[in-house]
């Protein structure tokens, strides 16, 4: 199973940054995203894995699919790049991973003796919630915090032109 | 539980994934590919928590959570920058990074 989902993501995570059809690397996104879904299931982090699909999946890859559409022409072919940069680009990538992946393999690491605790709801809600020792309120209240910030900032910054940018258009024009 | 797995081949498949998302984000031009660069990157960095929770702590869930709030940080950080996207091709009719080369003052 483990192999099947890791097939799939190198796969389609080549294809995402590889692909010139711009639809078609969202949708390699897409089985990627899935594809980590699967491993979450895999490590028995159940929650996880739903929050992924419904979050990832569902929203994130929906919202790119939309703004694609909103700002290309799905026909339009990417010009292939320029094989200097591709090369470079390869290279750096390739050298990082050659390091990071030595360094893994190299390095024993040592299992925490502790038994495994469940994941139920029951416990995540508690220690999202909780002010103790395991206790997650704290970020659990920010990055609520930044969901408002970051909902009010997509907002502002995509609502229809603010009355100073059309008044310089307006100035240009007569100009 | 672990199916016999070890946790070096979670961290390999996070690392190619991760530097795939490098690579990508190194040449693409698109504003919006290179945000899909960004997410391969995120989401191989979730995998990396997730398999250090379950085989090294498997008695504790931070990793748990912190990839709960990597999940939100990406999701309201690819709210922002569609929105950015979408504003600026609203002023340029472009998102080529390299067209987009002129601020406001």
């Amino acid at each position: 199973m483990f192999a099947i989902f890791a097939l799939v993501i190198v796969v389609f995570s080549v294809f995402t940054v590889t692909s010139r059809k711009i639809l078609r690397a969202a949708v390699s996104l897409l089985m990627v995203l899935i594809a980590t879904a699967g491993l979450y299931f895999l490590l028995n982090y159940q929650f996880l894995a739903a929050v992924q699909l419904t979050l990832y999946a569902g929203g994130i890859v929906v919202l790119i699919i939309f703004s694609i559409l909103l700002t290309s022409q799905i026909s339009h072919k990417f010009e292939a790049v320029e094989w200097k940069k591709s090369i470079f680009s390869a290279l750096a990538a390739i050298a990082g991973a050659i390091v990071v992946i030595t360094t893994i393999l190299n390095h024993t690491f040592s299992a925490d003796t502790a038994a495994a605790s469940e994941v139920n709801m029951d416990v995540i809600g508690k220690s999202l919630l909780g002010t103790g020792r395991d206790g997650y309120v704290l970020p659990f209240e920010v990055i609520s915090l930044l969901l408002v910030a970051a909902m009010i900032a997509a907002i502002v910054i995509a609502k229809k032109g603010s009355p100073q940018i059309e008044e310089k258009v307006k100035i240009n024009d007569s100009e | 539980m672990n199916s016999g797995i070890p946790l070096e081949l979670y961290l390999i498949l996070a690392t190619i994934m991760f530097f795939i998302g490098v690579y990508g984000f190194l040449t693409r031009r698109n504003l919006i590919t290179i945000l899909m660069s960004v997410e391969l990157i995120l989401n191989s960095v979730n995998i990396n928590f997730l398999a250090f929770n379950r085989y090294l702590f498997p008695g504790k869930l931070d990793g748990h959570f912190f990839s709960l709030f990597i999940i939100a940080v990406a999701a309201s950080e690819a709210a922002v920058a569609i929105a950015i996207i979408i504003n600026i091709y609203r002023r340029f009719s472009t998102i080529n990074v390299e067209d987009v080369n002129e601020m406001k003052y």
